[in-house]
């Protein structure tokens, strides 16, 4: 089985030195882009790879890549989202740690194909290891020419930065992540226009995942065709897929897109501790659906996971078991997405916090027979379409499927007496909930 | 008044950036290696040092949870309360850390020596539960550990 993003990557998880790096074919793809493609010929070769961005939304990054003006004006930036920060994700963290020089030969190879001149790595300030890794790779680069003016005697200039942020989950999300950058508060920006065309500094600008960009040498050095091999499903690559929760062995592996979470579970993570069982999972990071033991056989890739009702998303799964306490694991993430609401638009900043009290109101004993129905009203009102980011939509994910897949946990909270109780609500108050719900 | 060296590093960040402002998260960042926090008076030299108004500056210092603008001690706690610490039971870590230092979240140990804040997420939740003092991440914490892990920060 092939792994090009971590076959080279030590047991211990030193990062390779540029030396030891070139000597395992690295850069390699830097000198036959610049020498021997055109920046059309890498970008159709991208987009016949079928490679789907692996930030989250899983967007073709050959055809996110036709989007931008080739005969525009410099400065032109290409940015890497190295801002890892939905909860249960834990997947570029190894890349940026132990493999800087992938992604830095990447982001040459599609700052070349773009045109871009200038590059900036967004980090999160956790990484801090990262951060020395790749300032020293980096470094190397500069001193070895594949960075700066006139790269290897092409003509072709390029300057990388490495931007470490302060904090906020909100700094992923694109263009937010792109006023960050310019010293703004992370709000995110409508669209259109669209990054591509007035992006950082109103410059055309791609923004792409660690990922997805350390795709891009290999890509470009055995072609669009074995890129698509590697996967068993029409999704093409391999993917890093993980496991967190209460498994025998937790962990990180580099998979063939379209294996099953079955083989996940079991093969790689050792099926559940002993005496648990498996209840569902989030697929892909905190923002996806439960999937249930009956999709244990579902494929891992963009389109069985979408078909299955859940998304890849960042393909690190979360899994629950059957004596954690299904209400105390969906308010941990709803009070996660309260928190880091940027607080631009209504629904999301209103109701996330509103959802947290229901559901430690839950927890407490304190529920009302009302509450599920608002739970189920919060699912559809800060749904997509109705708030201006992705941020309170993905929230919704786990939460409207837990409705749909465990409802019974959260009816158990609300005790008999106190849906009795719930009746003797303020008749105003009631009608309100009433005529609000029905809405909907 | 910022040091020599203060505006010796901002002016390099500016240098990376079309106009001054865009700079000041990088400012930000660079006072408080310096000074642990960013102060009342931190903050209103370094929107004049980049040409934009206090008001304006702190709309966005407290945007950022690691931008600090009250003052912290002289390590910083930050228990990772997210989903798959909380399946591994990061609760018990937290109330053992509570009762170790005395203090509660956001609060500051009397002789300055730690602040605790929880933070999201930590990007290893294979290893869950985990932490971070200062620049250091622990992984795979128990109760057991942590008098050791804290006795290495003075
Ligand atoms: C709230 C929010 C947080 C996000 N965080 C990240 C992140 O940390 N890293 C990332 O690559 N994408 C993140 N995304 C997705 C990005 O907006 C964007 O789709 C992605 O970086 C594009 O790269 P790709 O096409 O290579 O996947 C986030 C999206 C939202 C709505
Ligand atoms: S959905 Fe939430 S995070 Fe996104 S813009 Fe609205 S308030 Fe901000
Ligand atoms: S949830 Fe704690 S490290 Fe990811």
């Amino acid at each position: 089985m092939e792994r090009p993003l971590t076959e080279h990557i030590r047991k211990d998880h030193r990062p390779l030195t540029l030396r030891e790096y070139e000597q395992t074919g690295g850069y390699q793809s830097v000198r036959k882009a610049l020498k021997e493609m055109t920046p059309a010929s890498i970008q159709s070769v991208v987009k016949e790879s079928n490679l789907r961005g692996r930030g989250g939304a899983g967007f073709s990054t050959g055809l996110k890549w036709s989007f931008v003006p080739m005969d525009a004006p410099k400065p032109k930036y290409l940015i890497v989202n190295a801002d890892e920060m939905e909860p249960g994700t834990f997947k570029d963290r190894l890349l940026l740690e132990s493999a800087p020089h992938q992604l830095i030969e990447g982001m040459i190879v599609s700052a070349f194909a773009l045109q871009a001149d200038t590059s900036f790595i967004f980090l999160r300030w956790a990484y801090k290891e990262a951060a020395r890794n790749i300032r020293f790779a980096m470094q190397e680069a500069y001193d070895a020419g594949y960075l700066g003016v006139n790269i290897l005697g092409s003509g072709f200039d390029l300057e990388m930065h490495m931007h470490t942020g302060v904090g906020r989950y909100m700094c992923g999300e694109e263009t937010a992540l792109l006023n960050s950058l310019e010293g703004k508060r992370a709000t995110p920006r409508a669209k259109p226009p669209f990054p591509q065309v007035s992006g950082l500094f109103g410059k055309p600008t791609i923004v792409n995942n660690v990922e997805t960009l350390s795709c891009i040498p290999h890509i470009i050095n055995k072609g669009a065709d074995w890129f698509q091999k590697l996967s068993r499903t029409s999704d093409a690559g391999t993917k890093l897929f993980g496991v967190s929760g209460k498994v025998k062995h937790p962990g990180l592996w580099e998979l063939p897109m379209g294996i099953t979470m079955r083989e996940l579970l079991e093969e790689h993570a050792g099926g559940m501790q002993a005496g648990l069982k498996f209840r569902g999972a989030l697929p892909g990071g905190a923002s996806t659906d439960f999937l249930v033991t009956e999709h244990l056989d579902v494929k891992m890739d963009y389109a069985s996971i979408a078909a299955a009702g859940s998304r890849l998303g960042t393909g690190t799964m979360i899994v629950l078991d059957d004596k954690t306490s299904v209400v105390g694991f969906v308010r941990n993430l709803i009070q996660f997405f309260a928190q880091e609401s940027c607080g631009f638009c209504t629904p999301c900043r209103e109701g996330l916090p509103w959802i947290e009290k229901i559901l430690r109101s839950l927890e407490a004993g304190d529920g009302e027979q009302n509450d599920l129905k608002l739970l189920d009203f919060h699912t559809k009102y800060l749904g997509p379409g109705n708030t201006f980011c992705a941020l309170a939509p993905g929230a919704m994910e786990p939460l409207q499927s837990a409705l749909k897949y465990f409802r019974a946990d959260f009816e158990q909270y609300i005790a008999a007496e106190l849906q009795t109780l719930a009746q003797g609500l303020p008749a105003e108050r009631k009608q309100r909930l009433i005529t609000d719900i029905s809405k909907f | 008044m910022l040091t020599l060296e203060e505006v010796h590093e901002i002016d390099e960040a500016v240098k990376v950036v079309p106009y001054k402002k865009a700079a000041c998260i990088e400012a930000l960042k660079i006072v408080q290696e310096h000074r642990r926090w960013i102060s009342d008076e931190s903050l209103k030299e370094i929107a004049a040092h980049l040409d934009m108004s206090a008001e304006e500056l702190d709309s966005v210092a407290t945007f950022y949870n690691m931008i600090y603008r009250k003052p912290v001690g002289r390590h910083i706690v930050l228990l990772c309360d997210s989903i798959s610490c909380w399946v591994m039971g990061y609760e018990n870590i937290r109330d053992a850390v509570m009762q170790r230092l005395e203090i509660n979240y956001g609060e500051t140990t009397r002789d300055s020596r730690f602040t605790l804040l929880p933070n999201p997420c930590l990007g290893t939740c294979d290893h869950a539960p985990a932490l971070m003092i200062d620049h250091d991440l622990y992984r795979d914490v128990t109760i057991d550990q942590l008098d050791d892990i804290l006795n290495r920060y003075t």
